[in-house]
């Protein structure tokens, strides 16, 4: 019998066999192994990547030729090139729906239980998810931007600018991953993180200027608009293409006079909220 | 001795479900201990506690020397899990979902990989290894995933129903990965609901049920608490009962009963063979015809049924005898 009684000693803790990397390095360390892992699915499931190219296509075909001429954002640049910077924003946020959908299937097959049991860092799954879903948001932005190119779309500003748009693009989807990872880990099913993503990232992208310039919002809903960081991102992004025309001024709002600094206060803001409550849910999950 | 893992007075409650009511269980270095019990009786929970996914509400746990609260990083560096259902990832081959384990245990590139193919070896999924894992039967992801458990060799292993849901075939596969795995010296902890299989592969058993252990000891020790081996003998003709008792009786060590049905009787006995064999010469010579007769030896279902009043729910598991409740008294 081996009840436990005074008996009986406890061991010193067993050496480890090996030498394990300490710190926030090994977050990275053990973020890019699961980086790769979450890539290697877009190999074996090419069908992702067919519908992670193909719905932006779509959006910028859809945008350009049932609304294109129905709107006339009335400053000069056409609607079409208008438009694609409104599209851009809205897809790479939408994008983050992969990362709470991902971190929900993982929740779902137990695959969250055996990284918990494994000595890596807490953070790394969610650096992880959060990278590679990077990736796939800049291989939507290079499908929709010659896409747009094909329909009238033009970079008007340098090229440096223009790389500083998308980073901003990226930058920001990133945050927002963040938030869609936190959904995830609480909620964990595909489906229902399916529907609230669409819950809050439809109003989120439609109540801004993406679509039609902020001129036509008025009251409550105009101030919304204004203050909505996706209407900053748009207008920073439109700036950096060259997409505005130079005769019309910029909205008289902070966040519209300076939108990719407004951006980036909300990328910073979302990531020091949600970083430590997503790690603390993941540190958690299950129990 | 010294113990691997030893845990103290554990208990978690969901809401109202108490899953683990002071739970203490003890593994010395090298031994393999099952924790048996039925759906629901706490055995993943206990599992959970121990390899740092759960937090108990109170109690203690040291696993290798390092306390599971205090330092779960430490713990998680020694232990190697392979949970109840097999979590492996689908999309990655085998041999990417060994390396991939590699790496987080915080081994090299090439050392990862040189052990995940060993590994493949070891359980036979070589030629498996470059196929995406989805494509794995059910008996194969279980080896991977148990493989997964094994990548940095820890010291402590524990294994949530390893064989539940695998085919007979699978399963004896499994139970010879497994021994071979503890003749090897690491210490094991296995939850099982098979009773057969804790017989099979445990030095010690401890029999668990919502979420206490009722019961503790070898299989052998177990087998002995329900009161030995008993002579039983169905009757051609229920009208010779009266003989039949009688001749019973000359090696009975306790109670003759007579079960349900009126042919077929049951006497406890100490001498075994013996018994049997004066059984049959007694019931021959008084020419009385039987249809079945036998020495039966307790399994460890009527062990679970002595002590919990209830059949355990694993497929082997015996009918339900009318005398349990009696047993249960007389243990209690
Ligand atoms: N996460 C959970 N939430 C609520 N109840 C749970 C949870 N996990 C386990 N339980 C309950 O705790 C009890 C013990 O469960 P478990 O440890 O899984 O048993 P076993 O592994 O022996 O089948 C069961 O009644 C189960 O329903
Ligand atoms: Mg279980």
């Amino acid at each position: 019998m081996s009840t436990p009684s005074a008996g009986s000693d406890l061991p010193a803790p067993t050496p480890l066999p090996y030498r394990r990397p300490s710190g926030p390095g090994r977050a990275l360390v053990d973020g890019w192994v699961v980086a790769k892992r979450n890539l290697i699915k877009i190999k074996r499931v090419p069908e992702i990547l067919v519908f992670v190219l193909i719905s932006p296509i779509m959006f910028v075909l859809l945008f350009a030729f049932v609304f294109g001429g129905a709107i006339d954002p009335g400053d000069g640049v056409g609607y079409r090139e208008f438009l694609i910077a409104g599209i851009f924003a809205q897809t790479v946020v939408f994008g983050a729906t992969f990362t709470g959908a991902g971190l929900a299937d993982d929740m779902a097959k137990g695959i969250i239980d055996r990284f918990r049991s494994l000595p890596m860092s807490p953070a790394a799954v969610l650096v992880g998810r959060t990278t590679s879903d990077v990736v796939y948001n800049v291989l939507s932005l290079v499908i929709m931007a010659l896409t747009g190119l094909l329909v009238g779309w033009r970079i008007r500003e340098g090229f440096l600018d223009a790389l500083l748009g998308f980073g901003l693009l990226l930058v920001f989807a990133y945050a927002i991953s963040w938030v869609m990872a936190y959904i995830g880990l609480v909620v964990p099913s595909v489906e229902v993180i399916n529907n609230a993503s669409f819950v809050v990232i439809m109003p989120l992208t439609f109540v801004s200027n993406a679509f039609v310039p902020l001129e036509s919002f008025d009251g409550v809903l105009r101030q919304l608009v204004q203050w909505n960081p996706v209407s900053a991102l748009t207008q920073a992004s439109r700036d950096l293409f060259g997409n505005v025309s130079a005769s019309a001024a910029a909205p008289d709002v902070w966040s519209m006079q300076h939108p990719a600094l407004y951006t980036l206060v909300w990328v910073l803001g979302i990531l020091l909220v949600f970083v430590p409550l997503s790690v603390r849910q993941y540190s958690r999950a299950g129990g | 001795m010294t113990d691997m893992i030893r845990a103290t007075g554990l208990r978690k409650s969901f809401k109202e479900v108490q899953a683990l009511d002071g739970l203490d269980l003890a593994v010395p270095e090298g031994q393999v201990l099952a924790l048996l019990g039925p759906n629901g009786a706490g055995k993943t929970t206990a599992v959970r506690v121990l390899t740092t996914l759960l937090r108990p509400d109170s109690g203690s746990a040291i696993v290798a020397g390092v306390d599971v609260l205090a330092d779960p990083d430490g713990v998680r560096a020694r232990i190697g899990l392979s949970g109840q259902y097999a979590a492996v990832d689908e999309h990655l081959t085998g041999l990417e979902n060994l390396e991939m384990v590699g790496r987080l245990y915080g081994l090299g590139g090439a050392a990862a990989r040189r052990r995940a193919a060993e590994l493949l070896d070891r359980f036979g999924l070589t030629e498996a290894g470059n196929r995406p894992s989805k494509t794995y039967s059910g008996g194969m992801r279980r080896r991977l995933d148990l493989a997964g458990a094994l990548v940095a060799a820890p010291p402590v292993l524990v294994l949530d129903e390893p064989t539940t849901g695998l085919d007979p075939a699978s399963r004896v596969q499994m139970w010879e990965v497994i021994r071979e795995l503890v003749s090897g010296g690491a210490t094991l902890l296995l939850t099982t609901q098979y009773l057969e299989e804790a017989d099979r592969l445990a030095d010690d058993i401890v029999v668990i049920d919502h979420g206490r252990a009722i019961a503790q000891g070898t299989a052998d020790e177990l087998k002995a608490q329900t009161g030995g081996e008993r002579v039983e003998v169905v009757l051609a003709e229920p009208s010779m009962v009266g003989a039949a008792r009688a001749v019973l009786a000359e090696v009975a060590s306790g109670e003759i009963e007579l079960k349900a049905g009126g042919r077929e009787l049951t006497a406890p006995v100490a001498g075994g063979l013996a018994a049997l064999g004066h059984t049959v010469s007694g019931l021959q010579q008084a020419g009385i015809a039987v249809l079945d007769l036998g020495l039966r030896r307790p399994t460890l279902d009527d062990v679970f049924l002595s002590l919990t009043g209830h059949a355990s729910e694993a497929p082997a598991g015996s009918p339900g005898d009318p005398d349990s409740a009696e047993t249960e008294e007389a243990l209690r």
